[in-house]
């Protein structure tokens, strides 16, 4: 007895039990309440196109390991939730080829290029609809309106349209409730803003269900609260006080925060932990530096939406937060500068 | 942001607590083995200088080996016996030291005869440094420190705080727990000694609020004489580090790079003061000390008084574990290390000895993904470094950087970084070995 070989291990010797690939996989569920109700609100075009552009990041991420002769990540699923943030900002009728095309650009250029998992500097999923928004300026701005009767019968023509070809859009298409209010100054109605039953892209228009998913990861600890308390919060404020200066231009602050990507930005774009500062103090000053940038945007800008080139900014800002921002260490009487 | 919670300082973690297996489990006496085996190098600082020789027959109490230096200090017999071998034996860090076998001496009632009691009322400061240096103390919270050197209050420094150590952040362990519950007199003793060693005019122990116990017990039976106050403090690890500690209840930082006293303050666990309330009376050396046997594959878990040097494998046989052990651990399972093999002994150091078999280790995953910059390990630092950053660049070997921008050498590797990581990365790994490298460099200049 007593002549085993004992294994030995460098302490601590006990973890906390929350690995990377859990993590991803909690984000994953977070994200379905959202992605199902998209397929509700737009039916099959959603489906199709939330589906197309997870397998598409899946496989393009399996393919890339393969070819750089690397063990597969498949299996800590980022990419799924890369490909389902991806279909999740894509209008509902958008060409499914072009869906294929930005869940390439996504895990090439956004992730793979960067050294993958853990070195990406932008979310990737933005970096997907960035390259899309740049080459397919009229289908990523394309939007059917929520809940039409036949949603679940048949999908949109410009859904199967070929590549390369220019998409037929069907002729029922409706404007954003942003560029509703930015073009032709019609605010819309607070409580279908929050629900979601207005026009836009298939994931971002369900308010609730983006918090539900948000309000989950809060809760298991897999997320970040400063990052979208501090969005949200900016929002609230700047554009608060612009709607109290002249409530006849701008909108109120509660449409600014539930109308466009705000939410699905603010919840599951900005925390992107790989591309988000790592203190505290650092991701106030990064959730603060989005919300500004989003309400200059939507309320100056030439665009009625802000949120994915406001996260892409903070995301190239947040290395140099980091630096600027350091914790005093202990027993230390200054933040170390750089 | 929101932290307003006193009494305790910034950041650190919650592991498990897994102590409710022993902590009411009174300490008991351990049987003597056949053979004891003493390394010399049994605390920090210079190993002991061996006084016998092989053959030599000597008496429990009897010293074998004097300190070698200020950073040092004895060793005592454990037990009356024969000295059988003089030869290198193995720590429990893996290193080979010169180490004593002392084979017992069959049915010997294993009293200690002599000693040298120090007067506590004709003592000086001095004499009492020496004394406890002579009883060959250090510190029995796991770190080993010889705690006469610690009480030596510098030239122009004072100290305020007399602090006793009465945490035990490690999860398992409940040696100090039962200390407290049970060695109430040793402990007051010895604080009486150490006011007049330090000049130390406020005494407080610190407890954590898992061990209210313990808190009210001693509340209790503060002597009048002593200026004793008990703190509780909220449970959180890793508040057994001394600068931790100190943070928690005085408020207040030890500088960086510096030293307790630095803050006013002296920090002793409270069973190395029990300890020297109990030999310092008697004039009598360290000879046993309590250990805490637990885990899964324990089959009689208990606190329990071993003579210092017993084999692990004879603790493990006389209390029983499961067939299929996997994992050894001497002292906690945050800090401790595990061991490869059982011919190692206790020493005074060993605050607790775990023991698991596979199915019951604690579930560690092999893989190791990559940073995802999740910030967990910068939340869990207790002294707000910055983990994943020092990782990186242990990773590119930019010492230089670790040390100078990123305050690598603060670092007293608690391990709070590598539990919280999702990702599996051995931080604290990193940081031990980086923190070695930085010292031979600079050694070798």
């Amino acid at each position: 007895m007593l002549n085993k070989t004992l294994n030995i291990s460098t302490s601590p010797h006990l973890k906390k039990g929350l690995s990377t690939p859990v993590i991803m996989q909690n984000v994953v569920w977070a994200l379905l309440p959202a992605a199902a109700f998209a397929v509700y609100t737009f039916g099959l075009n959603a489906f199709f196109v939330i589906a197309t552009a997870t397998l598409t990041c899946v496989g393009t991420e399996h393919v890339l390991c393969k070819l750089s002769k690397k063990e597969s990540t498949v299996g800590d699923w980022s990419a799924v939730i890369t490909g389902i943030l991806l279909g999740l900002t894509l209008p509902p009728s958008f060409p499914l080829w072009m869906a294929v095309f930005g869940g390439i650009i996504a895990i090439a250029v956004g992730k793979f290029a960067f050294g993958g998992l853990g070195f990406n500097v932008f979310n990737p999923a933005l970096v997907g609809r960035a390259v899309l928004q740049a080459a397919f300026p009229v289908a990523i701005t394309t939007w059917t309106p929520a809940l039409l009767e036949n949603r679940f019968s048949g999908v949109s023509s410009s859904t199967f349209a070929l590549p390369f070809m220019e998409p037929v859009f069907d002729a029922m298409s409706g404007a954003t409730p942003l560029s509703a209010f930015k073009f032709d100054h019609i605010s819309a109605d607070t409580f279908d803003l929050g629900m979601g039953l207005v026009s836009g892209s298939t994931g971002e228009t369900s308010a609730v269900f983006i918090m539900l998913g948000g309000l989950y990861l809060i809760a298991r600890k897999m997320m970040n609260w400063r990052i979208p308390a501090a969005i949200f919060s900016t929002v609230f404020l700047l554009s608060g006080l612009l709607y109290l200066i002249n409530p006849e231009i701008y909108p109120t602050p509660q449409f600014m925060l539930f109308s466009g990507g705000l939410m699905l930005g603010a919840v599951f774009m900005a925390t992107d932990m790989v591309a988000s500062p790592m203190t505290s103090l650092g991701v106030w000053i990064y959730g603060a530096f989005i919300g500004g940038l989003v309400v200059v945007i939507r309320v100056w800008g030439g665009l009625p939406e802000g949120v994915m080139y406001a996260i892409l900014l903070a995301n190239a800002l947040s290395p140099h937060i980091d630096n600027a921002i350091r914790p005093r260490v202990y027993g230390t009487s200054k933040r170390k500068k750089s | 942001m929101f932290r307003l919670q006193k009494n305790t300082f910034k950041h650190g973690i919650h592991p498990p607590e897994c102590k409710d297996e022993t902590k009411d489990l009174a300490i008991r006496q351990f049987p003597f083995s056949p053979v004891v085996i003493l390394p010399l190098a049994q605390h920090i600082g210079a190993p002991s200088e061996l006084l016998v020789r092989e053959g030599q027959e000597v008496i429990r109490g009897q010293l074998l080996a004097k300190a070698n230096g200020f950073v040092s200090v004895p060793l005592h017999a454990p037990v009356s016996g024969t000295i059988r071998k003089i030869k290198d034996v193995p720590t429990v860090s893996g290193q080979m030291v010169k180490g004593i076998f002392l084979e017992a001496f069959p049915s010997d009632t294993q009293e200690v005869w002599g000693g040298d009691p120090l007067d506590l009322d004709t003592a000086s400061a001095e004499d009492i440094l020496q004394g406890i240096q002579d009883a060959g103390i250090v510190g029995l919270g796991g770190a080993a420190f010889p705690t006469h050197v610690k009480l030596k209050i510098p030239e122009g420094k004072k100290c305020e705080y007399l602090i006793l150590n009465g945490i035990e952040c490690e999860p398992f362990l409940t040696t100090d727990h039962r200390v407290m519950l049970e060695q109430d007199e040793d402990i007051f003793m010895g604080i009486r000694y150490l006011m007049k060693a330090t000049n130390a005019e406020n005494v407080i122990i610190g407890i954590e609020a898992n061990k209210q116990d313990a808190a009210d017990y001693l509340k209790s039976k503060i002597p009048a004489d002593l200026p004793v106050r008990i703190q509780v403090v909220p449970v959180k690890y890793p508040q057994g580090a001394e600068k931790m500690l100190i943070t928690s209840i005085l408020g207040k930082e030890v500088p960086s790079g510096g030293l307790p006293i630095d803050a006013g303050a002296v920090v002793v666990n409270v069973a190395t003061v029990a300890e020297i309330g109990r030999l310092l009376p008697l004039g009598r050396g360290i000879q046993e000390r309590v250990v805490t046997i637990t885990g899964p594959a324990v089959k009689k878990k208990g606190n329990y008084l071993i003579p210092i040097g017993t084999p692990l494998r004879f603790v493990l046989e006389q209390v029983g574990v499961e067939e299929n052990i996997s994992e050894v651990y001497m002292g906690g399972p945050m800090m401790g290390v595990a061991v490869s093999n059982l011919d190692i002994s206790i020493t005074k150091g060993t605050s607790g000895i775990l023991v698991f078999t596979d199915e019951n280790t604690p579930k560690k995953e092999d893989k190791i993904y990559p940073c995802i910059r999740c910030g967990a390990c910068v939340d869990a630092c207790p002294i707000s470094l910055l983990p994943l950053k020092l990782g990186t660049l242990a990773k590119h070997k930019s010492y230089d950087e670790m040390v100078d921008e990123y305050n690598l050498m603060d670092c007293f590797e608690c391990g709070s970084c590598s539990y919280v990581c999702p990702s599996n990365i051995p931080l604290v790994q990193y940081f031990r070995q980086s923190k070695a490298i930085v010292r031979k460099r600079k050694s070798n200049k």
